[in-house]
């Protein structure tokens, strides 16, 4: 070694990986938390296709571009994908997961604000990629 | 140090030969030449996203194509190649051997990689820089799509090609007065990426296979209709691509271990700091690959163990950053254009890492993935630490290579300008990508929000190709008539510390 010290060094290293253990460790927390569906969540069928979203309520019901739902309740989104990978996204309520053909995943939310919101896909899909966009509707039923 | 072209020859000469230097001036030009295109789709894009609706580009199929393009060159074309061209030329002369290990084979390399620039730039395909399937199976059209894969295919081979060279000329051609732990640490970053390279890439080299059969309608391994899985690809792909971005990234950060203490006139902090980081990054980098794929629906646990690796990670990259500025604290430095862009490279670098730190972390991931924020990220690395490390050792290498002087003035122009853009564009992705914009969109609906960053960005990204046309003309206009650079201490630092290797090539 040239003579100076490497204790700055360590020390320096040793905060970035207590920070690291940090933000792993309340990431971990926090996943596990919102991952966990609540018991009662109505399934709402997600189907993308090029390039267009169509849903399925449980009650049978379809919805092409438009997804109404109600406030205050929760909803398990099962998506797919009939043809190429698209990724169905509100931005607004942190809802993002893929619709990969061949498979269904499952992602669950609850809406809080009565509103519109934008419905987008975040996986580039093609020609139309870029407008391959719908609303959501949120309702309050009770009021 | 001496770098042949300062007695000029024909063109055909060089182009015909197999030594170092040669195969490194050819690699310099193409690359740099790549860049400036791929730059310039980049200003196209610019244009048509300044605000909503229709502005230059007719459609958007040839707005997809210009993206993909644009990324692919950038990556494949420019960065991979600027690196193997300081490769050549230093290598061997750090390891004090004559040569590279495999000299024919080294041409061979680098003469693949014309034509699959071509095969590429002529088929212009639209399925992103990772092509992913199902929309690559049966949904890109051909034969660009075809073409791009032939180009991969040719281009993975190449850098094979090359990182066998490296490891050779390092392993078995070292002198051997030359311990490997005292070897220069930008000979360890090319140790340690390519070793990187040869167990990352051949596993993309078999999933551009499959992905042609698989156009082919001959087999189906990534198409559901066939019983195949898309997903699968995307492991395959990011197997090789996580670890590329540190073959990427590690040749710049080695640059910048020669920028400062050159240019802080002082020894490197640490030298086995840096090769316990190389060495480090370079085993923990395959820990991490599918953090780009949380949300294809991974499970739970898979998500934490990707999300672990990939912070396991981060120490070795906040040790590079850490020893830099331990070299310059104290030292007698001298601003010239080289470490200017090494500065701003680290500043650029620490924060792509912080805003890799957040993509990793799970739940925030489902913010980001996706979004612009991701184009703000990996660009903050991608240009903002990697092409600031080589365009600061474009200049510093450009006396030694031309035995002229670039003009001094317009390098720091072209430095304050690019990193001006480079915050402008790359910081405000990152807030745009928080406010929900989706990447490789052709157009957008006219919130107010996504309108007024989109136009930052756009002026950004012109402040960055002003600097540029800036770079082209000194580059050219230097190379031709620029004041002759006094060979023995050409940025005036004090004959020790401007170039510590045995300079003369043995064999010339
Ligand atoms: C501190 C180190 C780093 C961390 C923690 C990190 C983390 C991440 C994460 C988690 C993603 C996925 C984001 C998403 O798609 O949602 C990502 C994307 C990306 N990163 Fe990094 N990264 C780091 C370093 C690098 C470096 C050194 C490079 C390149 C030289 C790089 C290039 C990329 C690229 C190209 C992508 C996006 C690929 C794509 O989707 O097209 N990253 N990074
Ligand atoms: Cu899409
Ligand atoms: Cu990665």
């Amino acid at each position: 070694m040239s003579g100076h010290s490497t204790w700055p060094e360590w020390v320096y290293v040793g905060v970035v990986i207590a920070l690291l253990c940090y933000v792993g460790a309340e990431a971990w927390n926090i996943e596990r938390i919102i991952e966990h569906v609540p018991e009662d969540a109505e399934i709402i069928k997600v189907t993308g296709q090029q390039w267009i979203w169509t849903f399925e309520h449980e009650d049978g019901t379809k919805e092409i571009g438009e997804l109404h739902v109600e406030k205050g309740k929760a909803y398990k989104f099962e998506i797919t994908s009939k043809d190429v990978i698209h990724s169905f996204n509100i931005h607004d309520y942190v809802v993002l997961l893929d619709a990969v053909p061949g498979r269904v995943n499952t992602v669950w939310f609850s809406p809080t604000d009565v509103g519109e919101f934008d419905i987008q896909c975040r996986e580039y899909c093609g020609l139309i990629h870029y407008n391959m966009r719908g609303t959501l509707i949120v309702e309050d039923k009770g009021a | 140090m001496v770098l042949e072209l300062q007695k000029p020859r024909p063109i055909w000469q060089i182009m015909f030969s197999t030594h170092h230097t040669d195969v490194g001036l050819l690699y310099l030009i193409t690359s740099l030449a790549f860049m400036f295109m791929g730059g310039a789709l980049a200003l196209l894009l610019r244009v048509e996203l300044f605000s909503p609706g229709v502005q230059i580009i007719a459609d958007s199929m040839t707005y997809n194509r210009i993206f993909t393009v644009h990324g692919t060159t950038l990556i494949f074309l420019f960065i991979l190649p600027s690196a193997s061209a300081f490769g050549n030329y230093l290598v061997p002369i750090m390891v004090r051997f004559k040569d590279m290990a495999y000299p024919k084979l080294n041409a061979v390399a680098f003469w693949m990689i014309p034509p699959a620039g071509a095969l590429i730039w002529l088929g212009f395909a639209d399925f992103t820089w990772y092509a992913y399937p199902t929309y690559s199976v049966i949904s890109a059209p051909g034969p660009a799509a075809d073409m791009w894969i032939f180009g991969l295919k040719i281009l993975g081979v190449s850098s094979i090609l090359g990182s066998i060279n490296f490891v050779v000329t390092i392993m078995k051609c070292k002198h051997p007065d030359l311990p490997l732990s005292k070897m220069p640490l930008l000979a360890w970053a090319y140790l340690t990426s390519s070793l990187i390279t040869l167990v990352a890439v051949p596993t993309f080299a078999a999933a551009l296979l499959m992905l042609l059969t698989d156009r082919l309608g001959a087999s189906g391994f990534f198409n559901p209709a066939m019983g195949g899985d898309p997903i699968a690809y995307q492991h395959l792909f990011w197997f090789t691509f996580h670890p590329e971005v540190y073959i990427l990234v590690i040749p710049a950060i080695g640059f910048m271990y020669e920028i400062f203490p050159r240019f802080s006139r002082k020894p490197i902090f640490s030298h086995s700091s840096g090769v316990a980081a190389f060495t480090l990054l370079t085993i923990v980098g395959f820990a991490s690959w599918a953090h780009h794929m949380y949300a294809t629906g991974m499970s739970f646990t898979e998500k934490t163990v990707f999300m672990v690796g990939t912070l396991a990670a981060v120490p070795a990259s906040a040790m590079h950053t850490f020893n830099f500025l331990a070299t310059m604290w104290g030292g007698r430095i001298k601003f010239a254009t080289p470490i200017m862009w090494a500065v701003g490279g680290i500043a650029l670098f620490f924060s792509a890492g912080a805003g890799g730190v957040v993509n990793s972390a799970m739940p925030l991931d489902f913010i980001t993935h996706d979004s612009y924020w991701v184009v703000g990220h990996f660009h903050l690395f991608v240009m903002g630490t990697i092409l600031f490390g080589t365009v600061g050792f474009v200049y510093y290498f450009f006396p030694y290579v031309t035995g002229r002087m670039y003009s001094e003035v317009l390098g720091k122009v072209h430095f304050i300008l690019s990193f001006v853009g480079t915050v402008l564009v790359f910081f405000t992705q990152h807030i745009l990508g928080l406010f929900g914009m989706p990447r490789r969109i052709y157009d957008y609906p006219p919130i107010p929000e996504w309108v007024q960053m989109n136009i930052i960005i756009s002026i950004g990204a012109f402040i960055i190709g002003i600097g540029m046309a800036i770079f082209l003309v000194n580059l050219i206009w230097s190379s031709a008539k620029g004041k002759p650079a006094d060979m023995d201490d050409p940025f005036g630092l004090g004959g020790k510390y401007y170039f510590p290797y045995q300079a003369k090539n043995p064999s010339h």
